[in-house]
């Protein structure tokens, strides 16, 4: 049966792991809603998760990634395309029948139960002994360091410790694909962090493929092996937490990962040339012709003496003053507005002055061509 | 200071008016009460504290037969309309509307909107065709008669915890390997168990209450409490009565408490 | 939609029916169904020891109110019937006024208590709310009859010299609907004051009304949804009842509902019993439907 757990979970060729695939969902496509007014959630998405990793589907709300998690898991079945677990269709498989669990965004512990009793859960219903039930529940709640608490009621305890309790419950029967659906929304920043390497730390303990969701991109650049980004039903992009960030494929990746400057250009085969007729070099010129979208993120760029040959004649519109950062506002010549990050000056940003001359220079490497 | 603080919600006159409301709702019941404690025969003159009417009720043979009775009926009624209403809130809540929803909804709670007069003579003429038919004069009738009557109450409460259950709880059962009736059975059914009983209590209160439908459908010799009471009401009251309601009253006020108690601590 | 999507729909829908069928089923037999052999013995004829012959007519209807001469078989107004109808509509409207009268100024009490002690005053009308009917009008009897508390506090006091006779008056019967009703009133009423705004009351007095003005033009409008399904749920069952009449009002002071007892009873007329039932349950359902109406034109509040 597929429900057995895996068996080479410890496995220690790397090699041989990295392109084992655990989750593969093909073409799947979910409509919401019927006839003329159905919406489609998932838009043809296909994507596949190695074993092993901590796979993060990131986008804002709506954009379709819990509907994803939600086939995974088996609460919904896809109205086309299809859900496979190492290499088995699971489409149609009950969501108690596969060796999947899930930690819930509102955590979904029973209340009428102990603490003991919900990390038990998954085992007793399985029919398995009931001191191995217990012992499991016991090693599970040690794991989330919870041990103490066993047989407190779910009513006592604190956000944090559910969260932690619904970890042990979703991993106690030792899944090979373990689902986490915004588990940290609810948590204030202190206590997310915590959980955030706490998270980490029992991924590489028990070596299951996890796949968070969030819609917080910090969260997800800190945890994730990779990111699929997510919008409008479709999958942006896919890599990992740098790729994503320092070479984001088009206009909506570079936006909703992290600020960046957008920049109109043409490209030709001496670089991008912006509207203003200055020209750009690009580390990897693409192939492509004509108009296109540049971006460049704010701590990228350098501001120079305004004279400076190579740099972009701009104007200081206004700075905002972040601690460590000072935000630049900047204008082309062209109209284009722009963002530089520096660090603050200690004795003040006296250099500045609103409406005053300066140049703009880019890193090497650092501006890139998107899609719209 | 106090005086002079502006109260918007205070009416003059409300407060007082309140409180004779609250006097002359509970007076009468403590009258009603405290004769049954009086010592004399007489209903009218105070005679000194006693229990004597307590023990005159409980050696009377017709009172002991219908008390039995009414218990009788009250928990079976309550068992086959809480069943009945457990089943049917499974089925209209927590799912998408569907055509003939309203008509079970009506359906449920129609007796609370047929007065009960009518729905007595109803059964009178209905229940009096059957009797002929198959000879079959048992407490049959009035456990089918009550447990009718029982399902809106007991459906209420129920529904409503339905409603108030977090639903992803019955899918967290299914992701952690329940089967659809391991979920009912472990996750659904536990946390639906104080409804459950609430509903069972209201049913079985209000079985334990009715007057109008017993009289009309009762064949002879099948006197509960009440309709005793009302028999005897047409002769001359004696304190018994009074010792008969006391006992009444105390076993519903204690039902309604474990009432109030289970539905309070849902929230 | 996916077919199987369409499947799931479908057993979906089918639990329901076969979930809710034992509670159908029982309602249909017990509760129901009667009510058409009801409206079927309407139109037969009585039957001379009781019961029913099966032979059509429309004479149970006719005497709902009208009687037949005995001598020219002429139809005349029946006067004890249109008494007994005229009787029941009114104490039953007494019966709403009173209760709002009362209930009214308890439910506003009740609804600005501190919320810990709103569950007590709460739990003080629930109590009677739940009590056996036939208990607390037993209650108001002992009050009330000649022995009963009242007299003999009055006679004691010397403020009367003989007993003041309320028993078996159409008065006995309203104060005792009145005592049995009040939490029927309450209630609603209550549910509709305690989503009141008290804000608005601010504004109210802010905006130059005096007490009075802000009762009739902020508090009762506001409130109307509570009203109307508290007149109705009083109303309803005023207007069939059955227990309270018989207890208090003696056997002249009959109200519709002991109307239709002793047409089973010693009447011996059926028919005419299973016609005044059906015009009570039309009445009744007529009184319900202009509810629901004016609860969702009114009430947004609580559908």
């Amino acid at each position: 049966m597929i429900k057995s757990s895996d068996e080479k979970r410890n496995g220690t060729g790397d090699g041989t792991r990295v392109n084992e695939i655990a989750i593969e969902a093909r073409n799947t496509i979910k409509a919401f809603g019927q006839g003329g007014v159905a919406v489609r959630a998932l838009d043809d998405v296909s994507v596949e998760i190695r074993k092993g990793e901590f796979f993060t589907l990131l986008g804002p709300s709506g954009c379709g990634k819990t509907t994803l998690l939600r086939l995974i898991a088996g609460f919904e079945t896809p109205t086309s395309g299809q859900i496979l677990l190492h290499g088995t269709d699971i489409t149609h498989l009950p969501p108690n029948k596969r060796p999947v669990n899930t930690v819930f965004q509102s955590y979904a512990l029973f209340p009428h139960l102990t603490v003991a009793e919900n990390v038990g859960f998954a085992l007793k219903m399985q029919g398995r002994p009931r001191a191995e039930v217990a012992q499991t529940a016991r090693e599970m709640l040690e794991l989330v360091r919870l041990g103490h608490l066993a047989d407190r009621r779910i009513t006592q305890m604190s956000g944090g410790q559910q969260q932690r309790v619904a970890l042990a419950r979703a991993l106690a029967a030792r899944p090979q694909v373990l689902l986490l659906d915004e588990p940290l929304s609810a948590l204030d920043l202190k206590l997310r962090q915590e959980m955030q390497v706490e998270l980490k730390r029992l991924q590489h303990e028990t070596g299951i493929t996890f796949v968070f969701v969030t819609h917080d991109q910090e969260e997800a650049l800190t945890m994730s092996d990779r990111i699929g980004v997510m919008s409008a039903g479709k999958i942006q992009q896919i890599g990992s937490p740098r790729e994503i960030y320092t070479r984001p494929v088009n206009r909506f990746v570079a936006s909703f990962i992290g600020e960046t400057n957008f920049l109109p250009a043409t490209l030709g085969p001496e670089g991008a040339r912006l509207s203003g007729g200055e020209v750009i070099e690009l580390a990897t010129p693409g192939p492509r012709h004509g108009p296109v979208t540049l971006t460049v993120r704010p701590e990228q760029l350098r501001l120079t003496p305004p004279d400076e040959p190579g740099a972009l004649p701009a104007t200081v519109t206004d700075w905002v003053y972040l601690g460590t950062d000072t935000h630049v506002h900047l204008q082309l010549r062209d109209g284009t507005a722009l963002v530089a990050r520096l660090q603050s000056n200690p004795s003040g940003e006296t250099d500045l002055t609103r409406g005053g001359a300066m140049g703009v220079r880019f890193a090497p490497g650092a501006v890139q061509v998107v899609e719209d | 200071m106090a005086e002079t603080r502006f109260q918007p919600a205070r009416i003059p006159g409300f407060a007082a008016i309140a409180m004779l409301a609250f006097v002359a709702l509970y007076l009468p019941i403590f009258t009603l009460v405290a004769y049954a404690f009086n010592g004399g025969t007489s209903i009218a003159v105070w005679e000194g504290l006693s229990l004597h009417w307590f023990s005159k009720a409980w050696a009377n043979e017709a009172v002991k037969s219908a008390t039995l009775r009414s218990l009788v009926i009250a928990a079976s009624a309550a068992a086959v309309a809480t069943t009945a209403a457990t089943l049917a809130a499974l089925g209209t809540t927590r799912r998408a509307g569907f055509k003939g929803q309203t008509f079970i909804y009506v359906m449920i709670n129609q007796p609370l909107m047929v007065p009960e007069i009518v729905t007595a003579v109803a059964l009178l003429i209905l229940f009096g065709m059957v009797k002929s038919w198959t000879g079959y004069q048992g407490l049959g009738y009035l456990i089918l008669a009550h447990a009718a009557f029982c399902i809106p109450f007991a459906y209420l409460p129920i529904r409503a915890r339905l409603e108030g259950m977090d639903l992803s709880l019955e899918t967290a059962a299914a992701d952690l390997y329940a089967s659809p009736w391991q979920t009912f059975r472990h996750v659904t059914l536990p946390l639906l168990a104080p409804g459950i009983l609430a509903g069972a209590m209201l049913a079985f209160v209000i079985s334990l209450d009715d007057v109008v439908i017993t009289e009309f459908v009762k064949s002879g010799g099948q006197d509960t409490l009440p309709t005793y009471m009302l028999g005897q009401m047409r002769r001359a009251i004696t304190p018994e009565v009074n010792a008969i309601s006391t006992g009444l009253l105390g076993l519903t006020v204690i039902l309604l408490t474990a009432f109030f108690l289970l539905t309070r601590k849902r929230n | 939609m996916s077919a199987l999507e369409d499947q799931a729909r479908a057993r979906s829908v089918r639990n329901a029916w076969a979930l809710s069928a034992p509670a159908l089923v029982i309602l249909a037999v017990a509760a129901v169904g009667p009510l058409l052999i009801v409206l079927v013995y309407s139109f037969l004829t009585p039957g001379k020891y009781g019961n029913v012959e099966w032979q059509f007519s429309t004479d149970g209807w006719l005497g709902i109110l009208f009687t037949r001469d005995i001598f020219d078989e002429t139809l005349k107004l029946a006067d004890a019937h249109l008494t007994i109808w005229w009787r029941s509509v009114r104490l039953s409207l007494l019966t709403t006024l009173f209760t709002f009268a009362v209930g009214f100024p308890t439910a506003w009490f009740i609804a600005t208590r501190p919320p810990r002690a709103r569950g007590f005053w709460l739990f003080l009308i629930t109590i009677p709310f739940w009590t056996n009917l036939l208990i607390r009008t037993f209650a108001i009897n002992e009050v009330i009859r000649n022995e009963g508390l009242f007299n003999t506090v009055m006679i004691r006091l010397g403020l009367f010299s003989e007993p003041l006779r309320i028993i078996n008056t159409d008065a006995a019967v309203l104060m005792g609907m009145t005592y049995v009703y009040l939490p029927l009133m309450v209630l609603p009423l209550f549910a509709a004051i305690d989503r009141f705004d008290m804000r608005l009351l601010e504004a109210g007095y802010d905006l130059y009304a005096n007490r009075w003005q802000v009762l009739r033009h902020v508090i009762l409008p506001i409130v109307k949804p509570g009203i109307v399904a508290g007149s109705i749920l009083v109303f309803v069952p005023s207007l069939g009842a059955y227990v309270t009449p018989r207890v208090l009002g003696g056997g002249k002071n009959m109200m519709i509902g002991n109307f239709i007892e002793l047409q089973f009873g010693q009447g011996r007329n059926w028919p005419l019993g299973a016609a005044l039932s059906v015009t009570l349950l039309l009445i009744t359902t007529a009184a319900l439907l202009f509810y629901v109406r004016a609860a969702n034109k009114g009430g947004n509040g609580h559908g």
